[in-house]
């Protein structure tokens, strides 16, 4: 038994690690890959795991843990300030997504019962995926990723009331009555008793077990912690996710929040790939064979309405222009809080298991679409933008002296908006579209898009450019824009942003020659005024002395370059830069010792 | 309270190495009416404010710079305060020739120290020439601004100067920082020499 469990584990391993790689080089996105994957291994691939339905269950955890951590993210003051776009879109978005499938399910002569829990499962998205397509395209800190986050959000709370409701509209089981008014309290009681338990004992208990140090015991107490009130949750009809959801809010204030995000994180991870790997294997093909036209049109008519719906709500969301379809097409899939809503749907025997099986395999299949439909969005509005771009770059024949700023966050702003009342025309490089369309108003030249991209460089004139700035944000994407930069336009200067000391030295090994540290000039400013407004020492000779140390630091820097490869003794070279600033920070305070003679009058 | 009438320019790039000009910023310091710019603490990265400047300049009757000459001259961030202050058109009137700017009528007043004694401000010396030949560019510019020139008060050899020396001066320097405040007994030296 342990022997097949490790190899499901080796399988599940080696499907993950070959296909979600392929899948990122080819652009598809990690979530896809992992889809496939378990299609592959599963029993319509090569049938190397047999018993998808335990994978899907016991991977299911994932999305718990997923929803602990949201949880944990959300103090409660932020989960009340957020209260607007979460019920009044989220409570939109579900109910007109809900509304509109039961209308078309009723049209098409299905029976009241099995549209509605149709509708409302339907009208779920995908929490895994959509986030995970949010993060991926660097939205979540724009109006659409709110957006996004507040609708996923309230579904996760809206499903809880759904898989009550669904068996209420089956079979009635001989269960009496007064059942009802007992599982209400129960959930009342154990919401208590999380609440209670949470302050009082789950916090001095985190503070005792941080305290003894075994990190080991942390981590396990952080797992210990979500899958007992999961299981708690469970016990009393709740989902298990929400209970994670309601534990992670709890502990969101929380001193451990951080130390329990960095615990959970790989898990979450891990068993997220896992879950994705199971709905891959779930499609059941089988179902799909016996009607395929009927599966096909039944995915296509839900992702078209749901899609259509979402796309149409987004205008109202403030989000900008172009990036509406791409956030409906983000939503537009069944979740995987829809399995559990069919499920129990099934169990109260509303519907056969059948149709139960029939709805599964469209969620399924529409989860595997919709991050094909949306690399195909992605590829096709790139391609738009970049043929309009090179157009608009033709026309403006003149604006040839300009500077390209790649990265308009907050150091790229700064530089950007300096060179621009300094009189430098600019064209900027982002890939925030809010952005894009707030400069393009003020008259910036703005391309949105992937810096990285040669062709978006090319339309946005680097052949002719003055200078390029490299302010972007992620360290592997300047490194790239760099790379591709060098190869492809040599006389190009650039002056990059670095983040840090290491991503300064692979600057320089790329050729680069005029970098800032992103930090450290304000680090220094701030540093003179503890010294002359704390600690009033006088300014001009402060001033000297900051720049005495900049000096000494950018030397110590460069004098270390050259063993940085060479990890071992990069940190023995480090550790005696850190002994030569010693000296040098010694040698400094013995300079200005030495001034205190009496030589000026 | 009035507004200070007194505005003294106070120039120095190490005073913690300064004997005698510190201890007189101090005593300018402590009087009223004196507004005092320590412009190398205001403006260490010699990003000078003239319209701040410009103000202050405005409101004085006498203008004071104190500094210790090295070089033949003036510390650099007093020369950099004299070219975005002192802005042509404002300081003086740039058209018409003879100052009417918003310098006219005010007194400048110069108060500085030395290193070397007074026997190296000769011919043959050691720097060849009396002191008032390297006074004459701050003067000139008092001129053009249409400024009274007050005969300056000068330490030589301040640098060695002893204790009590140094108190003396001090002394000296705040009677008639006091004195003027209350009424402009120091005559304009071009008055004085009729010239």
């Amino acid at each position: 038994m342990e022997h097949s469990l490790l190899l499901n584990a080796c399988v599940y391993l080696g499907a993950a690690v070959i296909a979600v790689p392929l899948s990122k080089r080819l652009g598809m996105g990690a979530v896809l890959g992992y889809l496939v994957a378990g299609i592959l291994i599963g029993p319509f691939g090569f049938r190397l795991i047999a018993e998808a339905e335990d994978a899907l269950h016991f991977a299911e955890f994932g999305v718990v843990l997923l929803l602990f951590l949201i949880g944990l993210e959300l103090e409660p003051s932020r989960l009340w300030a957020l209260r607007r776009p979460i019920f009044g879109w989220g409570g939109a978005q579900v109910a007109l997504v809900a509304a509109t499938l039961f209308g078309a399910a009723l049209l098409l002569g299905i029976g009241w019962k099995l549209a509605l829990i149709a509708g409302l499962g339907l009208s779920l998205s995908s929490t895994a995926i959509a986030l995970a397509s949010l993060e991926e395209r660097n939205l979540m800190p724009t109006p659409a990723g709110q957006a996004g986050f507040s609708i996923l959000l309230f579904q996760d709370i809206a499903a809880i009331p759904m898989i009550a409701i669904v068996p209420l509209l089956g079979i009635p089981d001989d269960d009496p009555g007064g059942n009802a008014w007992i599982a209400v309290l129960k959930v009342v009681g154990v919401l208590a008793g999380l609440i209670v338990g949470g302050r009082f004992l789950v916090r001095p208990l985190l503070r005792f077990i941080a305290k003894t140090d075994a990190r080991e015991i942390f981590t396990a107490f952080a797992l210990l912690l979500v899958i007992a009130i999961s299981l708690l949750m469970q016990s009393v009809g709740m989902s298990m996710a929400l209970g994670a959801f309601m534990a992670g809010v709890l502990l969101a204030d929380s001193e451990y929040r951080h130390a329990l995000e960095t615990d959970l994180e790989p898990f979450k991870g891990l068993l997220l790939g896992l879950f994705f790997i199971a709905v891959g294997m779930s499609v059941d093909f089988a179902v799909f064979l016996a009607r395929p036209a009927v599966v096909l049109g039944l995915v296509a008519g839900f992702l078209l309405l749901k899609t259509g719906v979402l796309y149409a709500l987004s205008r109202g969301f403030g989000m900008a222009r172009g990036q509406h379809l791409q956030f409906a097409l983000m939503l537009s899939q069944g979740g995987e809080f829809a399995f559990v809503v069919f499920g129990a749907a099934a169990a109260a025997r509303v519907f056969s298991a059948e149709v139960a099986s029939i709805l599964v395999v469209v969620v399924a299949l529409s989860m595997v679409v919709t991050p094909l439909v949306l690399m195909a969005h992605d590829r096709l509005s790139a391609r738009r933008q970049g043929a309009r771009k090179s157009d608009e770059a033709d026309a403006i024949e003149p604006n040839e002296d300009h500077v390209i700023i790649a990265g308009f966050g907050r150091f790229g702003q700064i530089v950007g908006r300096f060179l621009h009342a300094s009189g430098v025309s600019l064209t900027v490089l982002d890939h925030d579209p809010d952005q894009v369309d707030v400069l393009r108003r003020f008259g910036f030249k703005v391309f949105y898009g992937d810096a990285t991209r040669a062709d978006l460089m090319r339309a946005a004139g680097a052949a002719r450019a003055r200078a390029l700035v490299v302010a972007i944000d992620d360290i592997e994407d300047s490194l790239a824009l760099v790379d591709a930069v060098r190869s492809e336009y040599p006389d190009l200067t650039i002056f990059a942003r670095a983040r840090n000391v290491t991503h300064y030295y692979q600057l320089m090994d790329r050729g680069v020659s005029l970098i800032e540290r992103e930090t450290f000039e304000a680090a220094i400013k701030l540093g003179r005024s503890v010294l002359t407004a704390g600690l009033g020492q006088s300014a001009y000779r402060t001033r000297q002395a900051a720049d005495k140390f900049r000096k000494y630091n950018l030397q110590n820097v460069l004098a270390v370059y050259p063993y940085y490869k060479d990890r071992d003794t990069y940190v023995s070279m480090a550790k005696r830069a850190r002994d030569e600033l010693e000296t040098m920070i010694a040698r400094d305070r013995r300079a200005v010792d030495d001034e205190s003679g009496h030589d000026w009058d | 309270m009035t507004a200070p009438d007194i505005l003294v320019l106070y120039a120095h790039p190490a005073p913690q190495r300064s004997p005698v000009n510190r201890r007189l910023a101090e005593a300018a310091r402590a009087l009223p009416n004196v507004a005092l710019q320590d412009l190398y603490e205001l403006y260490p990265d010699f990003d000078i404010d003239p319209e701040r400047e410009r103000a202050l300049l405005a409101q004085a009757r006498l203008v004071v710079f104190l500094h210790p000459i090295r070089w033949y001259g003036m510390p650099s961030i007093l020369k950099e305060w004299m070219d975005v202050v002192l802005r042509p058109g404002w300081a003086y009137s740039n058209g018409s020739g003879d100052g009417e700017g918003a310098l006219r009528g005010k007194a400048c007043w110069l108060v500085t120290t030395t290193g070397s004694g007074p026997e190296a401000y000769q011919a043959g010396g050691m720097h060849g020439h009396p002191f008032d030949a390297f006074v004459l560019p701050i003067r000139q510019s008092a001129r053009l601004c249409g400024m009274d020139w007050l005969a300056p008060l000068i330490m030589h050899g301040a640098f060695a100067a002893s204790e009590a020396a140094v108190d003396a001066h001090v002394h000296e320097f705040a009677r008639r920082l006091a004195g003027y405040a209350a009424s402009p007994i120091l005559p304009p030296a071009e008055a004085r020499h009729g010239a």
